[in-house]
């Protein structure tokens, strides 16, 4: 792992307002919500939801229209001011992983260099680990867009969490993966997860969510519907739009609970 | 066609034999167009590289302005260079006109455009596939140029000898701004003319030929670049 001065552990987020308007298309409507906690939060909702936007708002890759987003750092309170108001540190991985034309082990390199690490020495065995822990050992030298999907989303993840992140945003990282590929990322994801990075997941699958996430926010038509444990939100949701989603009904845009 | 055929077979002859004339000729070629390319590479790539990233107010007008600069008359480039390079000119007292580096100076203010505005295109595709990663990564926009430029150099190659096939086919330019001096700025396109006028066919043939045979390696490398790359998962 990288050495850094201060790990944010435990890093909590306050959302107010958040809205994103386009071309006169309100697709998040006025968010309120908090984060809090190490576990990990899973973000759900029917298409259109604006589940991907909230992320990439989330990660700061994107502009809100309105609305504020605070991330704070408790878990620094006893370390020293300078380090008390640093942001979290954040990366995220797509739902279809953008890997660089290059071999596998030059796409975690280049994300070391870019942070800063390019003694090559100090490179080799962080790349080694992170090659090992996503079980790509032996592929480095392998061109990454020519690994199977599976391996192009661990090898992803392994880029992610390079730098150990303390937020890991995960937009649909198993969508289009077999159940075996799955289970490899969702494993990376918890050990990620008990590393002490906070993962924020977008997922449409209820099997996923039950298998990983300890809270839910629940979204439909850019709007949150509920946010709670994952166990109340998945057996006894309390808005009509979760309930219709879990029950596999199609989600109408009535915000009514 | 006797004469056709009489030209052809002299101009194997002359490529066999290795004429002096022949080979002093494609040597300037290459050092012109060489030296012009290389110039167009440092200024065009980087253009490129810095219009397929960053936005700024007015990037429309430039991209318009870039694209139609592609398409500059040579003829109207050597005109323009040679009022700028002549006695009378601004850039006079510094004597270059009918001097290879005059060649060089309108050879690389056709071939830029070209290389500047096909690397745009080139690096904006791939660019609009990294942005989000990139900037998910902490990249900066200068680095994000860096990035896309290696790992956009298959693309890019081919976009070089693009310029390069469009550099040693040139005639016009390098005719007003060079003179076709004998020895001193005559290259291929330029000899081909002179000598097709003179009725020495079978020099402007060798010429030609040695043209064609350039046409087909460019594009063979081209196609060599792009096949090898694809294999590879680079493109």
């Amino acid at each position: 792992m990288l050495e850094q001065p201060i790990k944010v552990t435990n890093p909590s987020l306050e959302v107010t307002d958040l809205t994103y308007v386009i071309k006169g298309k309100r697709l998040v409507d006025h968010l309120t919500f908090q984060l809090s906690g190490p576990g990990i939060t899973a973000i759900m909702g029917p298409n259109g939801a604006g589940k991907s936007l909230t992320l990439r708002l989330l990660h700061g890759l994107i502009t809100p229209t309105a609305g504020s987003i605070t991330w704070k750092n408790p878990s620094a309170s006893h370390a020293p001011t300078h380090t008390q108001n640093k942001p979290p540190t954040q990366a995220m991985v797509f739902q279809k992983p953008v890997l660089l034309r290059r071999t596998v082990a030059e796409n975690l390199r280049y994300t070391l260099s870019v942070q800063g690490f390019r003694d090559k020495a100090r490179q080799r065995p962080l790349i080694a680990r992170a090659l090992e822990r996503a079980g790509l050992t032996g592929l480095d030298k392998s061109p990454a867009r020519r690994l199977s999907g599976g391996e192009q989303q661990r090898l992803a993840m392994a880029r992610a969490l390079m730098t150990t992140p303390d937020i890991l945003f995960l937009d649909e990282p198993t969508s289009s993966l077999d159940p075996s590929s799955t289970y490899a990322v969702e494993r990376l994801v918890k050990e990620a997860n008990a590393d002490g990075t906070k993962i924020i997941l977008v997922s449409h699958d209820i099997g996923q969510a039950k298998r990983l996430a300890d809270e839910i926010i629940f979204l439909n038509a850019g709007r949150l519907m509920e946010q709670g444990p994952a166990a109340t939100v998945l057996t006894n949701p309390a808005s009509k739009a979760a309930r219709q989603y879990i029950n596999g009904e199609i989600v109408t845009a009535d915000h009514t609970l | 066609m006797t004469d056709l055929y009489q030209a052809i077979i002299t101009a194997f002859e002359l490529i066999a034999s290795a004429d002096a004339d022949l080979l002093e000729i494609v040597l300037l070629s290459f050092q012109v167009n060489g030296m012009a390319v290389f110039i167009s590479c440092v200024i065009g790539l980087s253009l490129g590289a810095i219009l397929a990233v960053y936005h700024f107010p007015g990037r429309a007008a430039a991209l318009v302005t870039l694209n139609a600069l592609m398409g500059l008359p040579p003829v109207v480039v050597g005109l323009l260079v040679y009022m700028s390079l002549s006695n009378s000119g601004p850039l006079g007292v510094l004597g270059l006109l009918y001097t290879p580096t005059a060649m060089v100076i309108a050879q690389t203010i056709l071939i830029t455009p070209i290389i500047a505005a096909l690397t745009r295109q080139s690096l904006e595709l791939i660019h609009s596939e990294y942005h989000e990663q990139l900037s998910s990564l902490g990249v900066s926009k200068w680095q994000m140029a860096q990035t896309l430029l290696w790992d956009g150099r298959y693309q890019l190659t081919t976009v070089v000898l693009a310029g390069f096939g469009r550099a040693i086919a040139e005639v016009g330019a390098v005719m007003i701004v060079g003179g076709n001096i004998n020895h001193l700025t005559r290259i291929m396109t330029t000899a081909i003319a002179l000598e097709t006028s003179k009725g020495d066919l079978s020099l402007a043939m060798a010429l030609g030929i040695i043209l064609i045979i350039l046409a087909f390696i460019i594009n063979a490398l081209v196609h060599f670049i792009n096949s090898s790359a694809e294999r590879h998962a680079y493109a």
